[in-house]
């Protein structure tokens, strides 16, 4: 009934199409080629346009970063407004942990909802967290913030890398969830078959011959989401909340690379500045590392999921 | 099991020790890897309900003292114990649009350009360096906003607007020139949601089938009257769904945005005058929230903007989804 009227509907376009391609004989053709060429041209300058800022961005961040990413950078915590010099040490070791919390507890969850969504294609209950799954990837991370902060942080009255690190857990379970069924979804079916012709049971087969399969793609999925969530500030200004000394407990408030470069930059000192751009260019170069290491392993990898 | 289920094995001997395939697995291993499934693809809906439940919850107390006034009333007194977020809800949703009516364009284009008219070995780096834009943190286009493109466009792009293109006193562009403003952060979101409105809008491209492209070109069409008239309005709803899927992350963006726009509480006709974004407002007043009240009103406002995503979230996906599905 559908496929019959869109199936019409088509049909009645094409035709009209043509008359109008008819009518339009009376005009030059050069014109049109000309117009052609012209739009043409315009896609290829909304590509140069679109790729203007990236490099702006990377031009500005080498020339105002790279000078003072040092030694010290890397070893030393900030000095207080005034002087110059310090690094961002106790930062950058506060992403890692945050980050490891987060990882500790989304990816977990994530590849086992991924496999539940791959294994239960059809189901409702898949069907509606899969849905619910693409729901939680758009909300903002600011909700997430104020979310960890009600749930863990306005209990204890204080604040905590735990709580920094739970927020970015609900950011990287849709993220790695929905890797992980890609991924197990293009595993042949015949293997899972060949391995219950086996004698295998389910669960063996699922764990030890679907996932292991599919373990460099979602190796892949869950790098990109570490790389999307370590660049993230918002939902830890009012959970990690920021720590200008060593910190590395996870029940106190934590330094974070991203939080330490939003606070100088809206600095009103050039030597905080200095430190923002560097500490951009670190974080840049972090993400971008994270990136390719995803990339290099679904390509090393033997398994599914390469080009 | 009779001999000919697997003819090419040979005859097959009842071996007690291998069990059939159970496609249902009813042993106890199986029934328990199904039902830790399951409860970590619960985790997804119950995270859902406990973040709607508490930002409702907790901004219920503003909600109800101020009522629908909440999202109309312009007035915002932490000191006073008044809260209003008109200008945050005003304020999202320009710099929202203000970034879809710079990036859909552009990012159309790079789209069409990339899936139709680039050779291949100018393809995969450009695509390649269109993705990294939405690899880059928000906080360093922040950075990059603040202390670069703001400069910038106090300097040059203002002055050039009011003094050479004499529109200074069209109340869009009207107001001291400060440089941080709506403009501002209108232009970085559009930098930060152009990869993904690209990126939908090629995989679109790629469902619409050949025969399409095939028939307009056989019909005499120019390659752009092919793209124009065949390619882009078989696209168009999951186009569409890739620009609203821009425009969600655009609500929801929060560093970039609060860093550039200048964070004032007012409703201003002027672009290039500084505003205020529901997101920026909790980024920057939540930590220093004193009483509960304004703790609670702000709680309101991720509220307002959890069901505003929400919506924009789910017609985007529906949009995109349809599209694709018509294509195969």
């Amino acid at each position: 009934m559908t496929t019959q009227s869109f199936t019409a509907q088509r049909r009645a376009t094409w035709r009209s199409y043509r008359d109008q391609l008819a009518a339009s004989t009376a005009r030059t053709l050069n014109r049109r080629r000309a117009v052609s060429q012209i739009m043409i041209a315009l896609t290829f300058v909304a590509a140069l346009v679109a790729i203007l800022p990236l490099l702006l961005i990377l031009w500005h961040l080498i020339r105002q970063g790279a000078g003072s990413v040092g030694w010290a950078f890397f070893t030393h915590i900030p000095k207080p407004a005034g002087e110059s010099g310090g690094g961002m040490a106790n930062a950058i070791v506060g992403t890692g942990i945050i980050v490891a919390i987060a990882s500790a507890i989304g990816l977990p969850v994530g590849i086992f909802a991924g496999l539940y969504l791959a294994e239960q294609r059809t189901a409702r209950l898949a069907t509606t967290v899969r849905f619910l799954s693409d729901v939680l990837n758009g909300l903002p991370s600011i909700v997430l913030g104020i979310f960890a902060w009600g749930m863990l942080v306005r209990p204890f009255k204080h604040y905590s890398a735990l709580a920094g690190g739970m927020a970015l857990a609900a950011m990287m379970i849709p993220l790695v969830t929905r890797a992980t069924e890609e991924m197990i979804r293009l595993v042949p079916v015949s293997m899972r078959e060949a391995a219950l012709a086996l004698g295998y049971t389910n669960w063996r087969t699922s764990l030890s011959i679907v996932l292991r399969t599919a373990l460099p793609g979602i190796v892949t999925g869950a790098l990109i989401a570490v790389a999307r969530i370590a660049g993230e500030t918002a939902p830890l200004i009012f959970t990690a909340f920021g720590n200008s000394f060593w910190s590395v407990s996870p029940t106190q408030p934590i330094a974070a690379l991203p939080m330490q470069i939003y606070n100088y930059a809206t600095s009103p000192y050039d030597d905080w500045h200095a430190q923002a751009w560097a500490g951009a260019l670190v974080l840049l170069g972090l993400v971008l590392v994270i990136s390719l290491a995803a990339r290099f392993a679904t390509r090393s990898g033997a398994g599914i999921g390469s080009d | 099991m009779s001999e000919d289920v697997a003819p090419f094995v040979g005859p097959i001997r009842a071996t007690p020790a291998i069990a059939p395939p159970q496609i249902e697995g009813t042993s106890f291993g199986d029934r328990l890897y199904r039902w830790a499934t399951t409860g970590f693809a619960l985790v997804i809906p119950g995270l859902l309900l406990l973040i709607a439940w508490e930002v409702i919850h907790a901004g219920w107390p503003a909600l109800s003292k101020f009522g629908f006034s909440f999202f109309t009333s312009s007035d915002w007194d932490a000191v006073k114990g008044n809260f209003g977020a008109a200008p945050a809800v005003y304020g999202t949703i320009v710099s929202s649009l203000l970034a879809l009516l710079l990036a859909t364009p552009l990012a159309v284009g790079v789209a069409i350009f990339l899936s139709e008219f680039a050779p291949s070995w100018i393809r995969s780096p450009v695509a390649f360096l269109v993705d990294l834009l939405a690899a880059i943190p928000s906080v360093v286009y922040g950075l990059w906003g603040v202390l670069v493109m703001v400069p910038f466009i106090r300097e040059h792009v203002m002055p050039f607007v009011k003094d050479t293109l004499h529109l200074g006193d069209f109340p869009f562009f009207s107001g001291a020139a400060y440089g941080p403003s709506m403009f501002a952060a209108g232009c970085i979101l559009a930098i930060m949601i152009l990869p993904y409105i690209s990126a939908v809008t090629r995989e679109v491209l790629r469902a619409v089938p050949r025969s399409q492209r095939e028939a307009a070109l056989a019909l005499g069409a120019t390659r752009w009257e092919m793209i124009w008239d065949a390619v882009l309005p078989y696209a168009r709803s999951g186009i569409v769904g890739g620009v609203i899927l821009g425009l969600g992350r655009a609500l929801g963006e929060t560093m970039a945005v609060t860093m550039v726009i200048g964070n004032r509480h007012e409703i201003s006709a002027s672009i290039f005058q500084p505003a205020y974004t529901m997101a920026s407002l909790i980024a920057n007043e939540f930590a220093e929230a004193t009483n509960d009240l304004h703790v609670s009103s702000l709680m309101a406002v991720g509220a307002g903007l959890f069901v505003v995503t929400i919506i924009v979230n789910v017609i985007a996906r529906w949009l995109v989804w349809r599209t694709a599905r018509s294509g195969t």
